[in-house]
């Protein structure tokens, strides 16, 4: 099997924050609502409770996000995405719901530092001193969809793949340094 | 610049990260109404200075629609709500009714 490559290929950047694309990262995104076996089916997966409205649940490697009223966001290692859609799908027979693997569908991207939020600041119509922790916002980065949440003294931001290149633009020129706000 | 709140997420959504639907609690006419019916659905609008009811969608964020009850000439938000409604809630339109005691209702 081919080796699994990012957008970017792990592309960086140092300036008043550090910009990092990580993974590939396994993401599933399942779509479902009012589902019996769904906190069952998302914590065999994840190891995660079903997180509640414009939340995420972090378990080390692993999260379930809320994306919207019948769509959450499985992170899991790479390797295990096809595993994880197996038990999904074993967990949820019968149940009308979608799980598709779109780890190659996105790029993900770190901004880590002290001045990490003023990179996103400039970026998003958000504010990011009432953004609680474990809170997934999604909005826009400039012109394009993304989603953002606060983890381990960093933002984590996930936008599509065939953009990853504007965003890695953006976050770069936003982390310029000198142009901390 | 605009904010609504999306009924379905919660945030607080400023006018970029939305969509706009233009008048909401539009009645379909499609085969079988008439040709004046289905001009009128068509392509009379209210387009009021004023009160007016608007479908909005959360393009960037949730991705749901939803609808919201505004002033186009003071842009004061009364409200937003679902859109699985076929006329405003009443709280809505009471909120409404206390802020505009000369409001004719929205039909």
């Amino acid at each position: 099997m081919s080796e699994p490559v990012s957008a970017l290929n792990g592309a960086s950047f140092q300036g008043f924050a550090s910009i990092r694309e990580i993974g590939p990262l396994g993401m599933i995104t399942l779509r479902a609502k009012g589902v019996k076996a769904l906190d069952k089916a998302v914590k065999a997966v994840t190891g995660t409770k079903l997180p509640a409205t414009r939340r995420i649940e972090v378990n080390g490697d692993r999260a379930c996000g809320w994306m919207s009223p019948d769509e959450y966001l499985l992170i899991v290692p790479y390797a295990e995405v096809a595993a994880s859609l197996a038990s999904l799908a074993n967990d949820l027979k019968g149940e009308h719901h979608l799980a598709v693997d779109v780890s190659d569908a996105r790029a993900v991207f770190r901004v880590e530092g002290d001045k990490a939020a003023d990179v996103l600041r400039k970026l998003s119509p958000v504010d990011f001193d009432k953004l609680e922790p474990g809170e997934l916002r999604r909005t826009r980065a400039a012109q394009v969809a993304a989603a953002m949440w606060a983890q381990d003294g960093g933002f984590t931001l996930v936008c599509f793949r065939s953009v990853a290149a504007y965003v890695m633009g953006l976050l770069t020129h936003s982390a310029q340094p000198g142009s901390e706000l | 610049m605009l904010i609504l709140e999306c009924p379905y997420c919660g945030v607080k959504a400023e006018e970029t990260e939305l969509s706009p639907g233009y008048e909401a609690h539009l009645k379909r006419f499609g085969p079988g109404s008439s040709p004046e019916e289905f001009e009128a659905y068509m392509f009379a609008r209210k387009n009021p200075k004023g009160v007016h009811f608007e479908r909005w969608r959360h393009t960037y964020g949730c991705g749901k629609w939803f609808l919201a009850a505004r002033c186009t000439a003071t842009l004061e938000v009364f409200g937003t709500y679902p859109a699985q409604v076929s006329e405003p809630p009443a709280d809505i339109i009471a909120k409404i009714q206390a802020r505009r005691p000369d409001w004719k209702g929205y039909k």
